[in-house]
């Protein structure tokens, strides 16, 4: 799922300063499931914003409501019939979401009220982590299932790197070593000889660094 | 081909190696790169320049090797993959061996987080295995990554860098193994402060045969303070600095701390250069550059072949 923070509320408060006519929208996908913009914070940012601007003076109107998805058009069309009265729309998706509705609508101002972080799990109650980084050529099948494209801080393709220590990464104490868990895995299969295997530079092409991806079935298209 | 450098030279001729590492300065006065490569002058086989070290901006590493190539030093380039993707580095290697650098140290590089622009992107384009063997295809098949034949090409010996104290500790020697299969003919290792460990990966390295294939340089550095010493054991990332040492550091007086940080890299060297399969030593010290000619004296290795 796509994981989000959402943005500290000063800045959500001066976003929507110059409006007085709100629509705040959440999503009920991945960023209801990641506890940031599904129908309960889409309440509880609104009451914040309400109360914030009473206190300020300036008291704001802030309409409530969640779409199934904010990135298909089908849900994101259900919005026309009220749009036009909002001076702005604060959106708590993903940024594909913000998108999406901004390019429905684009006489309207939409805002975003979340960072969006990454692909990834949610290992425990309140706990997600990153897996995927959409690199559009899949390498799990020889790194056990483990991604040093994500995982790995440098990518590395042939690692660990000299900052391994413990089983964690150099960069931060708390974050395993890709590597380290790819090898162990190896051990446990007892297929370690496969480390000596160079895997040849990737062809990054298949990643966003070929610009924007895009993906057409045909067989599908209506 | 061209000439062979002098590292080369030194090592294929059998005789202990000597490098030493020089930091290029944060601005553009090549004047300091000339002061530290005076203190290295007739007393180390070639001088490493880092490229970049601890993700902090500096003086590029080719225009320093440049500026030591220029007072007759033989220079190792040193190239991480953390700021380059595939298309600057073959162009940096093409530069570099245009302007007579006849060494090259392919690493991975200190993660941007250690250094001073910590909102860089990094660009981790190729790892640094990928780099021995893109520098390897290059010189020896005369080819590109891209399979595109090159014109003119690059004559450069390749080195790599390896850690014995990171970890998992037992991969350590495979990872070398991976490096001179990759096209690595010499490896210079982390510092080296704990001997035990540093023994035991040169076995794993032995038993691998890998001693007969690439020139093994142990690292050294000499610790100037035990604030050094406990910084070193404590923020550099795969840095392994035994108690004892920190203790040994600690128990002299403050004006003896560097006379005591030598001895210790003095002592250190001539463990090193006991055990079978060390080629050389390649000492780090640290904007202590000064430091090089009394410890290659002391340990006996002040005339170079």
């Amino acid at each position: 799922m796509i994981v989000a923070d959402r943005k500290p509320f000063n800045e959500i408060i001066n976003m929507i300063a110059p409006y007085g006519r709100i629509l705040l929208i959440g999503c009920n996908e991945c960023v209801t499931v990641c506890a940031v913009g599904g129908t309960k914070e889409v309440a509880l940012l609104a009451s914040q914003i309400r109360l914030k601007r009473q206190g300020d003076g300036v008291p704001v109107e802030v309409d409530e409501k969640t779409l199934e998805r904010q990135c298909d058009p089908e849900y994101a069309q259900a919005l026309a019939p009220v749009i036009a009265d909002y001076d702005a729309v604060l959106s708590i998706a993903c940024g594909c979401g913000v998108q999406f509705i901004a390019e429905t609508y684009p006489e309207k101002t939409v805002l975003p009220g979340v960072n969006t972080r990454f692909m990834g799990v949610t290992e425990q109650h309140g706990v997600w982590s990153e897996r995927c980084q959409g690199c559009g050529d899949c390498v799990l099948d020889r790194t056990c299932g483990i991604c040093p494209v994500a995982r790995c801080a440098k990518s590395i393709m042939n690692g660990p790197c000299g900052g391994s220590h413990g089983g964690l990464c150099e960069l931060k104490n708390e974050t395993p070593c890709a590597w380290h868990l790819i090898i162990e895995r190896l051990k446990a299969r007892g297929e370690l000889d496969r480390y000596l295997d160079i895997e040849k530079p990737k062809d990054w092409s298949a990643s966003r660094d070929a610009g924007p991806r895009k993906r057409v079935r045909e067989d599908i298209k209506i | 081909m061209t000439a062979t450098g002098n590292l080369e030279r030194v090592l294929r001729g059998g005789h202990f190696a000597v490098t030493a590492e020089c930091g290029p300065p944060r601005g553009a006065d090549p004047e300091s790169v000339r002061k530290k490569g005076n203190c290295l002058k007739d007393v180390v086989d070639a001088v490493n320049v880092t490229d970049n070290q601890t993700a902090v901006v500096r003086m590029s590493s080719l225009a320093a090797c440049v500026v030591l190539k220029e007072m007759g030093f033989d220079t190792v380039l040193q190239m991480t993959v953390r700021d380059r993707n595939r298309i600057a580095l073959q162009s940096d290697i093409l530069g570099a061996s245009a302007l007579g650098i006849k060494n090259v140290l392919c690493l991975s590089g200190d993660h941007q987080s250690f250094g001073d622009h910590r909102g860089a992107k990094n660009v981790y384009d190729i790892d640094s295995i990928q780099l021995i063997d893109t520098v390897r295809g290059m010189r020896d098949e005369g080819k590109f990554l891209s399979g595109e034949e090159i014109k003119g090409r690059p004559d450069l010996f390749i080195g790599c860098v390896e850690n014995p104290f990171a970890d998992p500790f037992d991969i350590r020697a495979l990872r070398l193994a991976k490096k001179v299969k990759a096209g690595a003919q010499f490896v210079q290792t982390q510092c080296v402060f704990n001997v035990e460990k540093f023994v035991q990966w040169m076995e794993m390295v032995r038993d691998l045969g890998l001693h007969e294939k690439a020139f093994i340089l142990a690292g050294v550095t000499p610790m100037k303070s035990p604030a050094m010493a406990r910084y070193m054991k404590g923020s550099v990332p795969g840095m392994d600095v035994p108690d004892d040492l920190i203790e040994r550091m600690s128990a002299v007086s403050k004006e003896k701390y560097r006379e005591e940080g030598i001895s210790i890299c003095v002592e250190t060297i001539e463990r090193l250069r006991a055990i079978k399969g060390v080629a050389g030593i390649h000492i780090m010290a640290i904007e202590w550059e000064q430091a090089v000619p009394e410890i290659v004296s002391k340990a006996g290795l002040g005339t170079r072949p």
